[in-house]
């Protein structure tokens, strides 16, 4: 039985903007569930409606066997974490942490026990009795992790819990994050617009773009086999490259710059294409079928971005850092499998 | 904090001037003749006085009519601010969650505050007026012969009233602007951990509420104190004998229609030593419990 199902699941304010159109997913006990778009797909949307604090438009909603449209948020047993950690600001960290359990008449006893082996997990132990100005924010982001993992719910939420922290100990939290989670074995669902929290973290991702899921797929899924245009922009960085064309009819398609690039698919012949090129499929061929011209050179260390054009288009390529390469005309290969087409005019895959 | 500096030496006490002009002028010098009368027996006609020492004192303390007054003025205060509070927090709490035509209906809720203290109380007179007063027409409706200014309860009734009324604005204002002020995502944390919004409002709401309730206390005491001698004046029409009043009020009885300056010059300094009292109690214990964030 699913821990978390959506039935056609929409959200309308009242002044007629629909945020979230009708969906319908499951999200299986235990599952990592990601939620990605960019401002304003939706995805805080439907995160505060599965919280409670969001009222349901239509559809329904269960969590377990319950269905919950109408339960108030502090009887559906889920916890969130709140992109600015929503700490409240005149209770110690104690307090803050034992809150949520001393409202649920949880005994006394088993209130301070719980508190301490939640600090211990999330090493907060030296900070019980400051109050959460007292603290840094990778600090206060612990606290608000601890008010969620102390009560044990049935659903964790986490609303860009990392957001406010500073790259390093983003790093750092998301893995944190994803070991407790393993750890404790709650199914959660978590917001971001960051595509490299998504990738890392997620068993499944929901690529959502305005208020419409566009794609629900493990992370692989979502980088290999874009469902559409837009994700296949949106996720990976540098994003995938898209360039304009039409089927050929014979397994190539002919660039509207002039060159035909040969595709392992079959084309319809005429019908307007985007063809998608992952920039690290691409490799430095001297006997390649594609003409190249670099006009920069990106160095990233790790790696080299060549940015230039193709058949008047721009296309990035990236290479590893061992490549020595300079501006000026190129051959490229594509490594096989990695052609996606997508329709030109819907932008739904091929 | 920066430091200024200044390149000349005078320039600093030349800002400072017209400042403290103004503080010595209204205060100093007003609060220095009060201490220094309030030992003195003026002639009543202001041909001379003579000095009396604690005599003008010592009369307060054994006048039942000054203990009567105070009594009234401790009741008084803590009727007006707490009720002025705890209805402006009511309607505060409550306007915060409109929505729909939230602007005019806030507005309308503030409208009473641009009403002045003097005329506040004439809309008292004329509610409460023995003629014409529309509550002095419900009261007889339920059987009660309302009398104010002849009543002693009655007046005070009407003052604490119209007290309450003309002050609610005020607090309401600084509630909801406290309220709107609290970070929306402290709430809904607050109702993801507590089912019980009447708990929720004391143990989340309310605290960081605190600083605001702090000083509108404070604002509030000062004005059942000393701003409703408009409302008080215009109430008791120059016909204290049987009716309530505040120790301000009496100060100005006492001086003005009494003559009696020295006595009246006691009661302003026991007033300036009674707040001062306050205001170090209030920041003291109170103060220590509230969380500024």
């Amino acid at each position: 039985m699913a821990q978390l199902s959506v039935t056609d699941l929409s959200k309308t304010y009242p002044n007629g903007f629909t945020a979230v159109h009708p969906c319908s997913f499951e999200i299986e006990p235990g599952e990592f569930v990601v939620l990605v778009g960019p401002s304003g797909c939706g995805k805080s949307t439907l995160l505060r409606m599965i919280a409670g604090l969001e009222e349901i438009t239509t559809g329904e909603m269960r969590i377990g066997d319950r269905v919950v449209n109408d339960v108030d948020p502090a009887h559906r047993d889920i916890a969130m974490v709140f992109q600015n950690y929503a700490l409240y600001p005149h209770m110690t960290v104690r307090k803050n942490i034992a809150y949520g359990l001393r409202n649920r008449k949880v005994p006394a006893g088993e209130i301070a026990q719980r508190v301490t082996q939640a600090a211990e997990m999330l090493n907060l132990t030296d900070y019980l009795d400051r109050r959460p100005s007292q603290l840094s924010g990778g600090q206060r982001q612990r606290v608000a992790m601890g008010r969620a993992i102390v009560r044990d719910p049935a659903l964790f939420l986490f609303d860009e819990p990392l957001s406010n922290l500073d790259a390093k100990l983003r790093n750092q939290m998301r893995i944190e994050i994803r070991a407790l989670q393993r750890r404790l074995g709650v199914t959660s669902v978590y917001v971001t617009h960051d595509q490299v929290e998504a990738m890392t973290m997620a068993d499944r991702i929901f690529v959502l773009n305005d208020g419409r899921i566009e794609q629900i797929g493990t992370p692989s899924e979502i980088y290999h086999r874009p469902a559409s245009t837009f994700v296949a922009s949106f996720m990976g960085a540098p994003p995938m490259n898209l360039l304009s064309g039409r089927g050929t009819g014979n397994g190539a398609v002919a660039l509207d710059g002039g060159q035909a690039v040969p595709v392992p698919l079959d084309t319809e012949s005429n019908r307007p294409v985007l063809l998608g090129l992952r920039p690290e499929d691409m490799a430095l061929d001297g006997a390649g079928p594609i003409a190249f011209d670099i006009e920069i050179v990106e160095e990233l260390g790790a790696h080299r971005l060549l940015h230039g054009r193709l058949s008047e288009q721009p296309f990035t390529v990236s290479v590893s850092k061992d490549t020595e390469v300079g501006t000026g005309p190129a051959r490229l290969s594509a490594r096989p499998g990695a052609v996606n087409l997508f329709c030109a005019e819907k932008g739904h895959r091929l | 904090m920066k430091r200024a500096r200044f390149d000349h030496r005078l320039l600093p006490v030349m800002l400072l001037v017209p400042q403290l002009t103004i503080i010595a002028i209204f205060f100093y010098w007003p609060a220095w003749n009060a201490v220094h009368s309030s030992f003195y027996l003026q002639d009543p006609f202001g041909f001379g006085s003579q000095f009396v020492g604690m005599d003008n004192y010592t009369r307060l303390w054994t006048s039942s009519e000054y203990m009567r007054v105070a009594r009234f003025t401790l009741v008084f205060t803590l009727l007006v601010t707490g009720l002025s509070l705890g209805l402006a927090l009511l309607l505060a709490v409550k306007a915060d969650k409109v929505i729909r035509g939230a602007r005019t209906y806030r507005t309308l809720l503030m409208w009473v505050y641009a009403v002045a203290p003097p005329v506040a109380g004439l809309i008292g007179v004329a509610l409460f007026d023995q003629n014409i007063g529309a509550i002095t027409d419900l009261f007889a409706a339920l059987g009660y012969d309302y009398r104010l200014g002849v009543s002693y309860s009655d007046t005070a009734l009407a003052m604490v009233v119209v007290s309450v009324w003309i002050q609610t604005p005020v607090n309401f204002i600084f509630f909801l602007s406290g309220l709107q002020s609290i970070p929306k995502p402290v709430l809904e944390a607050a109702r993801i951990d507590n089912p019980s919004g009447f708990r929720r409002f004391w143990e989340v709401t309310f605290p960081l509420l605190a600083p605001t309730a702090f000083f509108l206390l404070i604002i509030n005491i000062t004005y059942s104190l000393f701003d409703t001698f408009g409302i008080i004046d215009t109430l008791v029409k120059n016909n204290p004998a049987s009716n309530p009043m505040t120790l301000v009020y009496k100060v100005f009885i006492d001086g003005f229609r009494g003559n009696d300056i020295g006595g009246s010059a006691a009661q302003s300094v026991v007033l300036m030593v009674l707040v001062l009292i306050l205001t170090v109690f209030q920041f003291r214990l109170l103060e220590r419990r509230i969380h500024y964030t």
